[in-house]
């Protein structure tokens, strides 16, 4: 339809992605076209007159000048309907695997149209809305159950009241059948399952509300010490190697929510491969379901055209938003946003914009911030008093590890937690390699309550305690760097090893290990209440003058740094055991040297 | 090439390797084409820019000679390599010319050497072990097939031995296949490249091999098609062919210097120490034509050489690959001084796919506990020895004296062995058993007690003697 409304433009120049067209009178800044004979996909940066320069989201090799431009009137889109979930997207959200079909091979090719929800699957609708109701922006007309959800089809945000005039019987429908129609500004409109809505816009909700329930990933470092909260905002930053991709991949897998979006944005086609491979086998505790199925994968690969990449974290967060529209929770994890970034640079660089830091545009802060601001915890639009929440996680990949890096930097300002990995640690394989002296939460202190009220312990005293340990130890290591270990005391020497039990015992936890992967938050709380109280256990051996050599070799060392591989049933009478081992070494230690 | 295309006579100027021509409509951005002057001599290129009212051309090779009044021939394609089976025990160009004296190559096909993206969904997981029969890789940074690890070197360091080392031993354990060599030399000496030579020659592999030359002398702007063409004919005898092919390319910081010289020959505003803000994006085009595809049987696993300026794994050529690579070995300086060969310090070192190549049925059940282990013991080690650098080794404790020990055993038992050695992965787990066994057990954390009862080697003794 829309193309026979717009005069067709012309390809002037051709420069990698960016291309110049002219003729396009009456195009709009951030409309979509499509490129060249192949019709490749693109959409409008800049407007001078009726010349219009393209980002094209394809390969432009071997397209000539002369070539045609056509307008298609609308900016770039999401699909938002029953069928996202379990689907793997690109950059664009084209099906991956439809793109197989459509390119006959393994290989991605050009110029591919492929919707991203599958017309031809039928899906069971309720109607929940009668002929003559009133409906507002929000309002539910009915529900599909799909995956591990129940889907809720609602009147879009960008129309106003309407009138139900008619509205089908349940039944089977797929997306492009109407389900109802409806009167809206003294016109008939039909009303499908999908709409689509424009990926650069925030979905519109009734409030805004402070994030105060506990996002649980199930990481110890994160939950424990730098949580994450519902409808809450982390980065973590880290050098290449890491952990970025293996805690995103964790907290996906993990996390209590009920959808989770991951974005792989400019990152490895393998990483892809391996959520695809692992999701449909693991399965989401709450529901008994795949986790594939409460899932929606975005993949837009390093080797995938430049542009794209920026396309695919908005497309991202709109799928994320319309999930927490529907009254969900929903985690969305991005990795990495500093391919995003470098993909806005390349475009500005392309455009002959100024650069500043770093040749990042100057608009990078803005275009930061304006992802991060989609996260939160809302009452949603249409009139229902429902909650729900966007989470977003972001990945930065500083060049050279740098923390002092401009998309480092400026994502700090705006996020609620911070997990900075620590190549050291990486080195010597703490994973996660968390930095527990350089991350930081603003959420922490609001969880006190939450901890107190879900595990029955005051988790936050314990946390305190622990990080008394670590931030003495650290202090001392930097002492025995100098003078070596064995020129401490016996009683600074207790706390480096209390330090150690903590990091072995508590913050190392492998993605790998089939019991450590996962670890609830009432476990946390005991195993971390066990660990910090050894350091007041074991006291009495010092000031009793057992030397440290020997409290080093207490066999109970080894039984509490390995409780974290214990399974939760089991757990704990394993550490009432292992507390009746501490204490009778213990005793039988001071005992000696009296 | 084809005899089709336009044709036309003058260009308007030359800048570097940039030709600009004006008033020449119809060309195709990234077409190739060749340019001739009128004392016979020839270029290739490439368009980088297509108006309607400016051409900019790249010239593969020395402008030197090039003028105004030269005649430029588009080709209407892109540029394109002709891949075969005969392309097997033959050497080329950078630009996928034959210079072995023999014939050409008759075509099967002719394909684009940028490539396709592998569709991540037709991606096939690499979890298939390859036993180099190196105990530092297969132990602790262990290969799989249709994995790109790259080699991190400096000057000096014998990267090529372990290159090459690794090229003839390698195996997947219990499998037979059909293996074959692409070879790509970047901006190399001679006698590197007889040095390889040499050794496909010496176990066989020469005619199950092509080589792609390009030397220290030939022309740097060929040196961003070598990588390209020498992985369009490993997707052929991978993909079409189903052979399981290893790409070892070198040096790839010399290409990564032709990529710069290039962006500032178009004058781009830089990145980081000059190299362009596209760089990991170029070189991630490249990296991931490595791997596996569903239902096709053969793979391709890469191992790039680079070398790392000044020795910094910061530099953006190592920071850049690391990102995009799944992993990296990492030769040490400092290791190979000692007389440590293969120098390799596991530390800094990753192997990201090892986690699903390992295990039971694959290596062994305690593969994944034991690296785990030794990295953690290893790294205290090295703590250890820095510190004695201080205190001297007096200044110890007890525990970090064991721990020193520990390294310097490790260093010399395990990572060491000789070129010719080829340990399975059997022996390479029992010397780390050895070395494990050093340390109180309260120390082993990351091993499970299920495993230390199975496999450490005091309780063996124990359950030997009991029996
Ligand atoms: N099997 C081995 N055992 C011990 N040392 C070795 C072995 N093989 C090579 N070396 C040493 O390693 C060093 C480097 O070898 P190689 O010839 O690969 O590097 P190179 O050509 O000097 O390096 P570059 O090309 O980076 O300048 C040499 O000193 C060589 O003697
Ligand atoms: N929690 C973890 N448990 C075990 N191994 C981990 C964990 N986190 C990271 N790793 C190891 O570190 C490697 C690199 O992690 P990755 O997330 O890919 O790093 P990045 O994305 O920062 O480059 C992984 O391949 C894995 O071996
Ligand atoms: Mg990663
Ligand atoms: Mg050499």
């Amino acid at each position: 339809m829309s193309e026979l409304m717009f005069e067709k433009g012309v390809i002037s120049h051709i420069k990698g992605p960016v291309v110049i067209a002219e003729g396009l009178r009456g195009a709009k800044i951030r409309e979509v076209v499509l490129v060249g004979e192949e019709r490749l996909i693109g959409e409008i940066v800049r407007i001078e007159g009726d010349r219009a320069t393209i980002q094209v989201y394809e390969p432009t090799g071997g397209l000539k000048a002369g070539e045609p431009v056509e307008r298609t009137g609308e900016p770039l889109s999401a699909e938002l309907g029953p069928g996202l979930l379990g689907q793997v997207l690109d950059g664009l959200g084209r099906p991956l695997e439809a793109i197989a079909v459509e390119a006959g091979g393994p290989f991605i090719t050009r110029g591919i149209k492929v919707p991203t929800l599958p017309r031809d699957k039928k899906w069971h609708f309720t109607p929940v809305i009668k002929k003559g109701d009133d409906l507002e922006p929000g309002d539910v007309i009915g529900t599909v159950p799909e995956g591990a959800i129940t889907h809720k089809v609602m009147l879009p945000p960008n129309y106003g009241r309407v009138k139900v005039l008619d509205v089908v019987p349940e039944g089977d429908y797929t997306v492009e059948e109407v389900i109802a129609t409806v009167e809206y500004a003294g016109t008939k409109v039909d009303l499908k399952m999908y709409h689509k809505w424009p990926v650069r816009n925030p979905r519109p909700f009734n409030l805004k509300l402070a994030p105060v329930e506990l996002l649980v990933t199930g990481q110890r470092v994160i939950d424990t010490f730098f949580p994450i909260v519902k409808g809450g905002t982390s980065a973590i930053p880290g050098g290449f190697g890491t952990g970025k991709t293996v805690t995103l991949h964790q907290v996906s897998k993990w996390a209590d929510a009920d959808v989770v979006v991951y974005v792989g944005c400019g990152e490895r086609g393998n990483e892809m491969t391996d959520l695809l491979h692992t999701f449909p086998k693991l399965v989401d505790p709450k529901t008994g379901k795949p986790l594939l199925e409460r899932s929606v994968l975005i993949a837009n690969t390093s080797n995938m055209p430049v542009p794209a990449r920026e396309a695919s974290i908005f497309i991202g967060v709109t799928y994320a938003e319309y999930f927490r529209d529907m009254g969900l929770h929903v985690v969305l994890t991005a990795d990495s946003t500093s391919r995003w970034a470098e993909a806005l640079r390349e475009l500005s660089s392309r455009l002959e914009e100024i650069p500043s830091e770093r040749g990042f545009p100057a608009y990078l802060p803005d275009f930061i911030a304006s992802f991060y601001e989609r996260a939160g915890r809302v009452y949603v639009k249409g009139r229902r008093d429902e909650v729900g929440s966007v989470a977003i996680i972001g990945a930065v990949s500083p060049s050279g590890g740098d923390l002092n890096e401009p998309v480092t930097q400026h994502t700090m300002r705006y996020v609620g937690a911070f997990w900075a990995l620590d190549k050291n640690l990486a080195f010597k394989r703490h994973f996660p390699a968390i930095n527990w002296l350089r991350s930081f939460s603003k959420y922490t202190e609001g969880l006190r309550e939450w901890w107190i009220k879900n595990t029955g312990h005051d988790m936050m005293a314990y946390r305190e305690k622990a990080m008394d340990i670590l931030q003495r130890a650290s202090s001392l290591e930097e002492v025995a760097r100098v003078v070596g270990e064995a020129a401490l005391s016996d009683e600074n020497r207790l706390i480096l090893l209390a330090a150690d039990l903590i990091k072995e015992g508590f913050l190392v936890q492998n993605a790998y290990h089939e019991v450590d992967t996962y670890c609830s938050p009432k476990k946390q709380a005991l195993l971390l209440k066990t660990l910090v109280e050894f350091y007041e256990r074991a006291r009495p051996m010092i000031d009793a003058g057992v030397p440290i050599s020997r409290i080093h070799e207490m066999k109970s060392l080894g039984t509490l740094r390995r409780l974290k591989f214990i399974p939760e049933e089991e757990f704990e009478k394993a550490v009432e055991e292992a507390v009746a081992q501490l204490e009778s070494e213990i005793s039988s230690l001071i005992a000696e040297v009296r | 090439m084809s005899i089709y295309g336009m044709t036309y006579r003058g260009i308007d100027q030359v800048k570097g390797p940039l030709v600009i021509m004006r008033g020449v409509p119809g060309v195709a951005y990234e077409e190739v084409v060749r340019i001739f002057s009128e004392d016979g001599r020839e270029w290739m290129g490439q368009v980088l820019e297509a108006g309607k009212d400016k051409v900019v051309i790249q010239v593969l090779g020395d402008t030197e000679g090039l003028e105004s009044n030269a005649i430029v021939k588009f080709t209407g394609s892109t540029l394109k390599l002709p891949v075969s089976d005969e392309m097997l025990g033959r050497v080329f160009n950078g630009a996928g010319e034959p210079i072995d004296g023999g014939p050409p190559i008759r075509a099967e096909d002719w394909r684009d050497i940028n490539g396709a993206p592998i569709n991540p969904a037709k991606r096939d997981y690499p979890d298939e072990f390859v036993e180099t029969g190196l105990s530092a890789i297969d132990g602790m940074l262990s290969l799989v097939r249709g994995q790109k690890l790259p080699i991190f070197s400096e000057a000096g360091l014998p990267h090529n031995h372990v290159a090459a080392q690794i090229a003839r031993q390698a195996i997947v354990p219990g499998k037979s296949e059909r293996f074959a060599i692409v070879f790509a030399a970047i901006g190399l000496k001679y006698d590197d490249v007889l040095f390889f030579r040499r050794q496909f020659e010496e176990f066989g592999a020469l005619s199950r091999s092509i080589l792609f030359l390009n030397l220290a002398n030939d022309p740097v702007i060929e040196r961003i098609t070598t990588p390209r063409v020498a992985l369009t004919a490993a997707e052929y005898l991978a993909f079409d062919l189903g052979m399981d092919v290893l790409v070892i390319v070198t040096d790839m910081t010399n290409y990564c210097e032709a990529l710069r010289e290039l962006s500032s020959a178009r004058e781009e505003v830089p990145s980081r120490k000059g190299y362009p803000g596209y760089m990991y994006s170029d070189l991630a085009s490249i990296y991931e034509r490595a791997g596996r595809i569903i239902g096709r049987p053969g793979s391709i696993t890469f191992m790039p050489i680079l070398t790392m300026p000044g020795g910094d794994l910061t530099h953006p050529i190592p920071d850049l690959t690391g990102y995009i690579t799944e992993g990296q070995i990492f030769l040490d300086l400092d290791l190979h001084n000692r007389g440590i060969y293969p120098p390799i310090n596991v530390l800094p070192s990753l192997s990201r796919l090892m986690k699903d190549g390992i295990g039971p049925g694959k290596t062994r059940e305690d593969h994944k506990e034991v690296s785990d282990q030794l990295y953690a013991a290893y790294s205290q080690g090295s703590k250890a020895r820095e510190l004695v650098q201080i205190v001297g080794e007096a200044g110890l404790s007890p525990r970090e004296r064991r721990y020193l020990e520990f390294a310097r055993r490790f260093e010399r038992e395990f990572v060491a062995q000789g070129f010719k050695e080829r340990r399975n992965i059997e022996e390479t787990l029992e010397i780390a058993w050895d070395l494990l066994a050093m340390l109180p057990e309260s120390e082993l954390t990351r091993i499970s007690d299920k495993t230390l009862e199975k496999y450490h080697p005091r309780r063996r003794r124990e359950r030997a003697v009991a029996r």
